[in-house]
């Protein structure tokens, strides 16, 4: 007796190139076109890059796995929006590489999280979250406000992000792409976060969160 | 959805459905060239194998899904088609908020809401007058109704607690909501415009330096605490009394603060032994000489203005014998 499927069977590299075929159908039919879809690729109108400490404050906010903990995605249900604000929109996250969205909430939802708290409060609270918030169980961050920033990679972070964003950003009255940082910021990206501690730069990455959308 | 993508959706989606069920249709297939129950002629220890195929109920149910899937498209759609039952989660395309609101009230004008905005709309319905209400009233009414006390709490517990603490109390640096002691002043009013709009302290700058250094930080911090009647030494508090003259711009002359004065700079009173960053004579100092500047957030566009009129109930209902 024969089988006719034992070519695939016996054959690892085979069935490997149909098995990555079989599932990438999904991905093809969801992600793909979203690519390329207006709604997801126009920034929305009250967005602006995140300035030279924002953005340090972002790579701390990455390195310390804060989005581990913490979702920046607020779902359009009632119970979501009560408590953080409107539902977050793909315009909002259009130049973010990565994303932070998150998958998973031991801490709540920070999308919208700018401006509801003091930059005081961010202080006692990341480097003493109980101090605050006596039934918190986040861990404190108390190497952040003595790490100083020393600034020498920021300016090609920011050029980076001019180069990522290269077809999403504004676009001015003539319909050409504005980059993300001009020149002369890319020139003052060192000096602007030079000497600033690594909890200032956090906390302006904080505070600068879901202002977007106005 | 442009029409090219439109159409990559439909041909890869219904093209991958129909690619299951040829491929079920084939591995169902007896290619084994030995009849079905039949023994395949492999013996291994005495033990047969048959040619047995997979069990019926088995293999029917993979042909159920992909009639289930036809089933689901027709109902929530695909590509641009939107099915018969027209499901959206949210609106799409949102750019402004002001957006965000037209569509739901041109939503609303053809009478088709999507899922979030009908979960709104019902909550608004149900709590709506209920907040209305509540509005109707003064704060200082609300303050003494069991219902709106309760409702006011709820709100400060989600949004309020995590700086003023769950008993409102407050921390080192957030003040305490309890007491009569106030920054921007008590009344009701003015407890409202605090919430709605935030406060922003104009903000103690740091006056070490300008004191003449640690010695005349220390006797201004010494002259302060005096004004609690707290224990001091009297040569440097004298000594601090006439470098006040500096504090008394925002603290007043006699200390007891800006509210008092009735000016919003949010200067505390520095007589009635509560102390906003602590009162030890080193926490005291270490106001003096690096300066402070509390923020309040504004609640306005977070909560909107009913549900600060009943937080501000609540708030002002603490402090009230």
């Amino acid at each position: 007796m024969k089988n006719k499927h034992e070519k695939f069977e016996k054959n690892v590299g085979l069935f490997a190139i149909f098995t990555i075929l079989a599932i990438s159908i999904g991905g093809l039919v969801e992600i793909t076109p979203l690519f390329f879809q207006k709604a997801t690729n126009t920034p929305v109108d009250s967005l602006r890059p995140y300035t030279a400490l924002e953005m340090e404050g972002r790579d701390i906010y990455i390195r310390e796995s804060c989005n581990v903990c913490h979702s920046q995605m607020i779902r359009p249900f009632r119970a979501e929006t009560e408590r953080y604000g409107h539902y977050s929109v793909a315009g909002e996250g259009v130049w973010e590489h990565p994303f932070l969205w998150g998958s998973k909430r031991t801490g709540p939802d920070l999308a919208r999280v700018g401006g509801r708290y003091s930059d005081d409060w961010h202080r006692a609270h990341l480097l003493d979250p109980r101090s605050v918030v006596p039934e918190s169980n986040m861990p404190a961050f108390k190497w952040l406000a003595e790490n100083k920033l020393d600034g020498e990679l920021t300016e090609r972070k920011l050029a980076t992000f001019n180069f990522l964003t290269r077809n999403r950003s504004h676009k001015d009255e003539q319909g050409n792409r504005i980059p993300l940082y001009s020149a002369e910021d890319l020139a003052g990206a060192k000096a602007a976060v030079k000497g600033k501690t690594e909890m200032e730069a956090l906390i302006a990455y904080l505070q600068s969160l879901g202002h977007a959308l106005k | 959805m442009s029409s090219f993508w439109n159409i990559w959706v439909w041909v890869l989606t219904l093209g991958s459905l129909v690619g299951c069920f040829i491929l079920l249709r084939y591995c169902l297939t007896n290619f084994a060239g030995v009849p079905e129950g039949e023994p395949t002629g492999h013996t291994f220890d005495g033990i047969q194998e048959l040619n047995n195929p997979l069990p019926k109920w088995w293999s029917n149910f993979f042909l159920l899904t992909i009639v289930w899937a036809f089933l689901y498209i027709a109902a929530y759609g695909l590509g641009n088609w939107t099915g018969i039952i027209g499901w959206k989660s949210s609106n799409q395309g949102i750019l402004n908020l002001a957006e965000s609101k037209a569509q739901v009230a041109a939503a609303k004008e053809n009478g088709y809401l999507v899922q979030y905005d009908r979960e709104i709309a019902a909550a608004d319905a149900k709590y709506g007058p209920i907040f209305d209400a509540y509005a109707a009233r003064s704060i200082e009414e609300l303050a003494t109704d069991k219902e709106a006390l309760k409702v006011g709490q709820r709100l400060f517990l989600q949004n309020c607690s995590q700086c003023h603490g769950s008993n409102a109390s407050g921390t080192t640096g957030f003040p305490d909501l309890t007491d009569k002691d106030w920054l921007y002043a008590g009344d009701p009013e003015t407890i409202k415009q605090s919430i709605l709009h935030g406060r922003k302290a104009n903000g103690m700058m740091a006056w070490g330096a300008t004191l003449g250094g640690e010695q005349g930080v220390k006797d201004v911090a010494a002259y302060v605490l005096s004004l609690s009647d707290r224990e001091v030494d009297v040569a440097s508090a004298a000594a601090g009394k006439d470098k006040f003259a500096m504090c008394a711009a925002c603290h007043g002359v006699d200390g007891k603060g800006s509210a008092a004065m009735g000016i919003a700079l949010g200067a505390p009173n520095l007589t009635d032994n509560i102390w906003l960053y602590g009162g030890s004579q080193r926490a005291v100092e270490s106001s003096i000489n690096n300066g402070r500047a509390g923020v309040m957030p504004a609640w306005k566009d977070i909560l909107g203005e009913q549900k600060v009129h009943v937080i501000s109930a609540y708030v002002y209902s603490l402090s009230q014998d």
